[in-house]
């Protein structure tokens, strides 16, 4: 903080890269740490009053796609007294030059060490990113814990889905945002300028306590947990008079007001999207139990057709891309989905820009899209996720499709000239059995079926995609046990056997799985307390980094960590992931407000068990959830009735565009 | 359909661009740009580009050169100045001139490389020059796709030299290394000038660095930095023609 710290905190803003520079050509793709791509901001360090280091704490190449914090970073520095930068987990050769030569963990627009910003946000999209946090606070040279920090580290600030129930990573940060951050920066922004101008009266400790007190910022040291001798959790309450017995979730309203990504950072590097995305809407109300996403995020509230034109227009103009994702938890769900889709097809046929949108829905009229959106010569494939394989186990998970529909939808996608859909199901639900899954296999042999004979070819195929199951925070699925890693992958060797048990019908199919032992550790990651701090601490002093690759994970090692590290507390792995919680369990995130009832979610976990089906509110009356009342919020959905006019090129010719 | 030539640089940080990111912030920026690129027929049309060369990942250039086809005319000049616009700064367009014929890269027929070697002593290089100058043939290896090859580094070189470097002005080495223009680099420091012919496998500056340790033990302790500075042409008097002359509206007919 340099403001606080005066010349010395210049100085610690100095840029690394002439050190950097020199262990680039011993690294893999060294332009993931160079900057410099179109619609980064550098800006005069000294200029601005508060600065934000913002991290997705995953490599460059699936980092930068993310949009939460591509939007922020552009939100934050459209204040002229404001900069953000940006950080990325760096790869293992990377770090070990970095520990080797003293480099800090940097920002790429301008290089900065991240030890010297004021705050240093990380977005969370998934628990797996915790142990690249901990590498890069530390290769930033702040204190791992967050009660040893002093004034002149900057303030760690967790935000994205996973900060849902960030008591796991309690220890290392301090702060946590609960849901949309457009307003939250801005608010934690104007504390800090107001902080720093008053001259930092009270040092962090002061400041903590100004965030603390908006009710919207999570600060976990200024809460106690108390633990019962069984080792569940009794109660967890604040310790000091001034902060707020629960924290509530951000909910940004009329996304309309907040068309961002305005100028969307343009990657130089390979990255896993590399296209302009617009989140079309927020929010999700289907009520697939397992979703975390849709259980948080409540409600619905969709960008107008209109604004998702103008986006769409200005994003492509300015990045240059020739893809549009339109995106959302659900896309064909925004209620003037088709006129969006072919409004755009329209409006871009003839060129080669393509339109794509994460369809998950089972119905025909995700088919009429598809086919909408494959206008300019470009097949996507076509993705459908029943999720379970059983009209039954379909059911405990809310997912609503019948497999009549199933089978009905991929033969339409056959005869319209796909050849090829991939089938997305979950493995270790709640009250599953083998059955249940082995029912997957002769879904996958009807769809074949089916297939060929509206075809009368045998050149169709489908692949089954199958993932484990993680029971999420502030979902009805939060107090359901765990399957051990052993029968998840015994179910998965006999689902593949059965898919072979028809050779002909077998070759058509291809089978795609994750086994059990990650989904355990994710497991242990979601549903953790504070206690699990100490083992993610273990992991990472025993080299655990980027723990969502497969080649990078160790199960064996996160088994050995939570052996060592859980028996001081009296609880263990299984305590953590198989067993069941009950209903007056204290959850170690009952203080953290989603807006959801927790009577809600145990009704609906009882409904589950009971395999009751709960319709959406969009369409149907408002089934008390306890979000839009207890968050002062209200769906908002279209139709407007507007449709996209076709684009007159406005200036056919050679254009220069501004240098970002 | 018109068809232009086009030189552009790698410059500072992007110089860790690789050849395929290259190529996609140049497709990013014909768009940016409007320019009314002409595409390939077929199934998944392809804009039409082709390089004449692709300096290696980590390389600086100030010249390579690709070719396009357009569907409609454009004016060079503003053709390059919005282009370059278009791209990040690093990546910068520097010429464009509509091509009178013949093929770009059959004018390639040689490289002039500049090497900083930081921290090393100019008289140790030399030393190491004369050693490789004075050797029939410098066998080195690279890991190719195809798996380890060996081949002469020494026989492609057509000139090397060590040349003086400029005082360096104490203001100019203090500065961020991106904001020093590249010709200062901090002392000590040996430059290498090198005139490479384009052969196969192709020489490149690593090979001939490689050379220098097979010949002399020449290990420079941090990573030397290699600009391209021309390519084209070679004349007997060992001088790199830009393959854009020949291009040019004024050069004499008998060059075109
Ligand atoms: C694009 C995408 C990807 C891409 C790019 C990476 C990424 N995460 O963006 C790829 C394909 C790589 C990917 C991979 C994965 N993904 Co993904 N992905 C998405 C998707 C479709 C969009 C993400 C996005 O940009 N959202 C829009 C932005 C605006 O939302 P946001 O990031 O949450 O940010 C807002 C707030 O959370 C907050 N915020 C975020 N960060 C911060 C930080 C601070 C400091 C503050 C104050 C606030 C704040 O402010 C933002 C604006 O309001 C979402 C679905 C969705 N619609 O969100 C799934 C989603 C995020 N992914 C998910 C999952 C599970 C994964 C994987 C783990 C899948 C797997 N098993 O491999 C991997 C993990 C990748 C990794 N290692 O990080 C889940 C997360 C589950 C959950 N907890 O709810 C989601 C929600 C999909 C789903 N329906 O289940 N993903
Ligand atoms: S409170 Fe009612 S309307 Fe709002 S999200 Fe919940 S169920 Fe839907």
């Amino acid at each position: 903080m340099s403001v606080a710290t005066g010349a010395a905190g210049m100085r610690a803003a100095e840029s690394v890269w002439p050190q950097l520079e020199q262990l680039l050509p011993q690294v893999s793709k060294p332009i993931q740490y160079v900057g410099g791509e179109l619609g980064a901001v550098v800006k005069d360090w000294d200029a601005a009053t508060v600065r934000w280091a913002l991290m997705y704490p995953d490599a460059y190449e699936v980092g930068l796609p993310n949009q939460g914090v591509q939007i922020l970073y552009e939100v934050l520095n459209e204040f002229p007294d404001v900069l953000a930068e940006r950080t990325y987990a760096v790869w293992p050769d990377l770090e070990k030059l970095m520990r080797a030569h003293g480099v800090p963990q940097f920002t790429l627009e301008a290089h900065r060490p991240v030890g010297a910003f004021d705050v240093f946000g990380v977005s969370f999209a998934t628990e797996l990113g915790y142990t690249n946090l901990l590498t890069a606070i530390d290769l930033a040279g702040i204190p791992l814990i967050a009660a040893e920090r002093t004034d002149a580290d900057p303030v760690v600030v967790a935000g994205g889905h996973a900060a849902f129930n960030p008591e796991p990573i309690a220890d290392f940060i301090d702060a946590a945002v609960l849901g949309d951050g457009e307003e939250a920066v801005l608010e934690i922004t104007e504390i800090v300028r107001q902080w720093k101008l008053e001259g930092c009266p009270g040092g962090r400790d002061e400041l903590l306590l100004r965030l603390a007190r908006t009710e919207s910022v999570y600060v976990p040291r200024f809460y106690d947990v108390d633990y019962l001798p069984d080792g569940r959790i009794q109660r967890v309450v604040p310790n000091r008079a001034d902060v707020p017995f629960r924290v509530h979730k951000r909910t940004t309203m009329d996304l309309d007001a907040w068309p961002y990504p305005k100028k969307p950072i343009v990657p130089l590097a390979e990255t896993v999207h590399e296209r302009y995305a617009v989140e079309i809407f927020r929010g999700c109300t289907r009520g697939c139990r397992f979703c975390q996403a849709g259980m948080i995020t409540r409600p619905v509230r969709e960008r107008s057709i209109t604004t998702v034109g103008q986006m769409v227009r200005d994003g492509l103009e300015y990045s240059g891309f020739h893809e549009v994702g339109l995106l959302s938890l659900s896309s064909a769900d925004h209620s003037e989905i088709g006129d969006i889709c072919s409004g755009l097809a329209q409006q871009y046929e003839g060129t080669n820009v393509s339109l794509s949108l994460p369809s998950t829905r089972v119905d025909a009229f995700n088919i009429e899209l598809a086919q909408e959106l494959s206008r300019n010569g470009r097949r996507t494939g076509l993705t459908f996720a029943p999720e379970g394989g059983s009209e039954r186990i379909r059911k405990v998970i809310n997912k609503m499709v019948s497999e009549e529909d199933l089978i009905r939808t991929v033969v339409t996608a056959y005869t319209n000239g796909w050849r090829q859909v991939k089938l997305y199901f979950m493995c270790g639900l709640p009250t599953e059995t083998d059955d249940d899954v082995l029912q997957i296999a002769r879904m996958a042999h009807e769809v074949i079926k089916a297939g060929r004979a509206a075809t009368g070819s045998k050149d169709i195929r489908c692949t089954v995609s199958i993932g484990g199951f993680v029971p999420k925070p502030h979902t009805p699925f939060q107090w359901a046990s765990m399957e051990r890693p052993e029968v998840i992958d015994n179910r998965l060797k006999l689902l593949k056997q059965a898919i072979n048990s028809d050779k002909s019908l077998g070759r058509a199919i291809g089978f795609r799985y994750h086994d059990g032992e990650p989904s355990l550790i994710e497991g242990l990651l979601s549903r953790g307390d504070r206690r699990v701090g100490a083992v993610i601490r273990r992991v990472w002093e025993q080299g655990g980094r980027f723990d969502g690759w497969s080649e990078h994970f160790s199960y064996q090692r996160w088994v050995e960590a939570a052996a060592e590290v859980l028996p001081q507390f009296g609880v263990d792995l299984d305590w953590f992931t198989t067993r069941e919680r009950d209903e007056l369990e204290v959850l170690p995130w009952d203080h953290l407000d989603s807006g959801l009832d927790k009577d809600w979610l145990w009704q609906d976990w009882q409904d589950a068990l009971s395999e009751y089906e709960q319709d959406d509110c969009r369409w149907t009356p408002c089934f008390d959830c306890g979000v839009c009342p207890s968050m002062d919020t209200q769906i908002q959905i279209g139709p407007t009735g507007k449709k996209l006019l076709p684009l007159t090129p406005v200036n056919p010719g050679l254009r220069a565009p501004a240098r970002a | 359909m018109q068809r232009i030539r086009i030189r552009y640089a790698k410059r500072g940080p992007l110089r860790f661009t690789s050849h395929r990111d290259f190529a996609r912030a140049f497709e990013r920026a014909l768009r940016r740009a409007g320019v009314p690129i002409a595409f390939s027929q077929g199934f998944t049309p392809h804009p039409k580009i082709s390089y004449a060369s692709a300096a290696p990942t980590g390389v600086a250039s100030e010249a390579e050169y690709l070719e396009i086809g357009l569907q409609a005319t454009v004016d060079p000049g503003q053709l390059r100045a919005a282009l370059d616009a278009a791209l990040s700064p690093g990546l910068d367009v520097l010429d464009a001139v509509e091509a009178a014929g013949g093929s770009l890269a059959d004018r390639i027929e040689a490289s002039h490389w500049r090497i900083e070697l930081p921290q090393v002593e100019s008289d140790v290089l030399r030393a190491a020059v004369k050693a490789f100058e004075a050797a029939p043939e410098v066998l080195v290896e690279r890991l190719t796709k195809q798996g380890r090859r060996t081949f002469d580094a020494r026989a492609a070189v057509a000139r090397i030299d060590v040349v003086e470097a400029a005082e360096p002005s104490t203001a100019a080495a203090d500065a961020p290394s991106d904001e020093r223009p590249s010709g200062v680099p901090a002392a000590p420091c040996a430059i290498l000038d090198l005139v490479v012919r384009q052969v196969t496998p192709s020489v490149r500056p690593d090979d001939v660095l490689a050379g220098l340790r097979v010949v002399a033990d020449l290990e420079p302790p941090v990573p030397p930095r290699a600009t391209r500075l021309a390519q084209g042409t070679l004349t007997p008097q060992g001088e790199i023609v830009d393959p854009l002359e020949a291009d040019r509206p004024e050069a004499p007919i008998g060059e075109r």
